[in-house]
């Protein structure tokens, strides 16, 4: 651990830091702690009864076809979100790399959907595709296409990866962006002497050295659909149509909140925290290795 | 320009309008929106040009005329709510994570290697993974309802002292060595030296802490039941389910577009400071 350690004191740290340890251990530490604990035991639904059942609940879950069901809409709603977040924001930002006229206008009319919150983002999405008045609805109806995410699952996922996706451009784009402009002209110019066309040389050039701030999106956006997509699915789908798109997160908050059934819900807390501990490990491993070269 | 290729640059230019107008469709959709009686979102296609509810719509959703929002509270309450919510997320982070990002780099004490970790464990847990229990933590110290326990259980998170400490450790020793042997205290350093040099941070943590703040949606679900304290952003899904079968579209479009403002205005505004804050993170 790096420090400076330049001031003697004993008292002053403490104070120092701590606000931030009281409220990490009141609101994080416990909090964690009790979900393993909780996960251990079946509770009924009123609170009244407790039992001990050791790792029953996580046997139970992931035995459940229920549970792996809901495992397959989150993997598939995170990489749709990433794939197709990601992809539109490269090629803006590729497009915009070097746009000299209007630059900045560019920037800041692609960048602003970051500060619109997901659920708002779904709300006027889900009107959008609304099938009897929603105007994407009325396009498809144009080639014969009835719409209707109400009964239809894949339907219904379309419209939540879009509307999450949609907020999620931005964020990418700016990444993306700060990228290419960090790769030194001298490269391009290089390989533009020996011939290489605009195509090729992105293909060739750019994207490989892009590969690193690839890799941390693909990890930011795919923690953000795991976690941060909650409101886009509970204010539109509601999990449906048949679960179609009941993701994990989803799945807790049900399970617990309506569901009442703590035990599992915390089992699958837990799981859920040590995901995202595999992901930041992950993650950190990674800008390890990228501060070393 | 590598080379002048007019088509090429033709077709960047063509290529990002499209993108913009793609990405900005949604908006134009709820703008338009708020300008119609609920009426025209029936049967017919929505309406896509602007109508003449415009003001109405506005003067009825913020001052809750007629109950349209179906709570008691208006959403300029709801506004103020949101505000004060991002408000004491993103300067109660601010302060806690520099005092203690502060203590870590400056300081030696017992166990600062446990706090450290306790501390940074924190970065890995985004508060709908651990919701439950959270809730019943809060609950059992009485937050419910209350500005306390929308905010408090959202300070507490890494990324910030993360930030900070990585900050202070670039900065150069002889700048607290040279501070210390002028008989300056650890307070008076960080209040002269380490404050004026990290303002640029500060403002790039605000914003995308606001925002964090402001576009909370499970939690103040969650921990509210008292209309007083329902933000602007929660409001929406329950205008969703408000009327079955007849959705105030008009009513919906006009509250997101104002729970959507704040945050995009302070985007707009603080662009540089907001761009660059998002790329430091990283590092």
């Amino acid at each position: 651990m790096h420090d400076k350690a330049v001031f003697q004191h004993r008292l002053l740290p403490m104070v120092l830091i701590a606000p931030q340890l009281i409220v990490t251990l009141i609101f994080f530490i416990w909090p964690a702690g009790q979900a393993i604990y909780q996960s251990l035991f079946i509770e009924d639904a009123f609170g009244f009864s407790r039992d001990f059942v050791g790792l029953d609940n996580f046997r139970y879950l992931l035995t459940d076809p229920e549970y792996w069901a809901s495992v397959r809409v989150t993997f598939m709603f995170s990489g749709l979100v990433a794939l197709s977040a990601m992809a539109l924001a490269l090629l803006l930002a590729a497009m915009a790399d070097r746009v000299i006229k209007g630059a900045t206008g560019y920037k800041t009319l692609l960048i602003w959907p970051y500060a619109v919150a997901p659920v708002v983002a779904a709300v006027i999405w889900w009107l959008m595709f609304n099938p009897s008045i929603g105007i994407v609805a009325a396009f498809m109806e144009l080639f014969g296409y009835r719409w209707n995410h109400y009964i239809n699952g894949g339907e219904a996922m379309t419209v939540v990866v879009i509307a999450s996706a949609w907020k999620q451009i931005s964020y990418n784009f700016i990444f993306f962006l700060a990228g290419m402009q960090a790769i030194p002209r001298s490269l391009i110019e290089a390989a533009a002497i020996d011939g290489a066309g605009p195509v090729r040389r992105f293909w060739q050039i750019v994207f490989p050295l892009l590969s690193p701030v690839a890799f941390f999106l693909l990890v930011v956006n795919v923690v953000y659909a795991f976690f941060e997509t909650f409101g886009v699915i509970h204010a539109t789908t509601l999990g449906g149509p048949g679960n179609a798109t009941r993701t994990l997160v989803y799945k807790v908050y049900e399970d617990g909140f309506v569901g009442l059934d703590m035990g599992s819900s915390a089992a699958q807390s837990v799981i859920l925290m040590l995901l995202v501990i595999g992901l930041t490990v992950l993650q950190f491993k990674f800008i390890e290795k990228r501060v070393q070269y | 320009m590598v080379e002048k290729r007019p088509g090429l640059t033709l077709l960047r230019h063509l290529v990002l309008i499209a993108g913009i107008l793609v990405i900005g469709l949604p908006i134009w959709v709820a703008l338009v929106a708020t300008t119609h009686p609920s009426s025209a979102f029936l049967t017919d296609l929505m309406p896509l040009w602007f109508g003449d509810q415009g003001l109405g719509n506005f003067t009825r959703v913020l001052t809750n005329e007629e109950r349209v929002l179906g709570v008691e509270v208006s959403a300029s309450w709801m506004l103020w709510n949101s505000f004060v919510m991002a408000m004491v997320i993103a300067v109660g982070k601010i302060v806690i994570s520099m005092l203690s990002a502060f203590a870590i780099v400056y300081f030696r004490f017992p166990l600062r290697r446990t706090c450290f970790w306790l501390i940074f464990v924190t970065l890995m847990l985004p508060v709908e993974v651990r919701i439950l229990p959270t809730y019943d933590v809060v609950a059992s110290l009485g937050m419910l309802n209350s500005y306390a326990g929308l905010t408090l259980p959202l300070i507490a998170s890494a990324t910030a002292t993360f930030l900070f400490r990585q900050f202070f450790l670039s900065i150069p020793d002889s700048l607290a060595e040279a501070a210390r042997i002028d008989g300056a205290g650890p307070m008076k350093f960080f209040r002269d030296i380490l404050l004026p040099l990290s303002i640029n941070n500060i403002a790039a943590l605000f914003v995308i802490l606001f925002i964090y703040g402001w576009n909370q949606y499970l939690w103040p679900l969650l921990v509210t039941t008292d209309e007083d304290y329902y933000t602007i952003v929660m409001v929406i899904k329950r205008l969703m389910t408000a009327g079955e079968g007849n959705v105030p579209w008009n009513v919906i479009m006009t509250t997101t577009v104002l729970a959507m403002l704040p945050p995009v205005l302070v985007v707009m505004v603080m662009q540089k400071f907001f761009v660059r804050g998002l790329v430091e993170q990283e590092k």
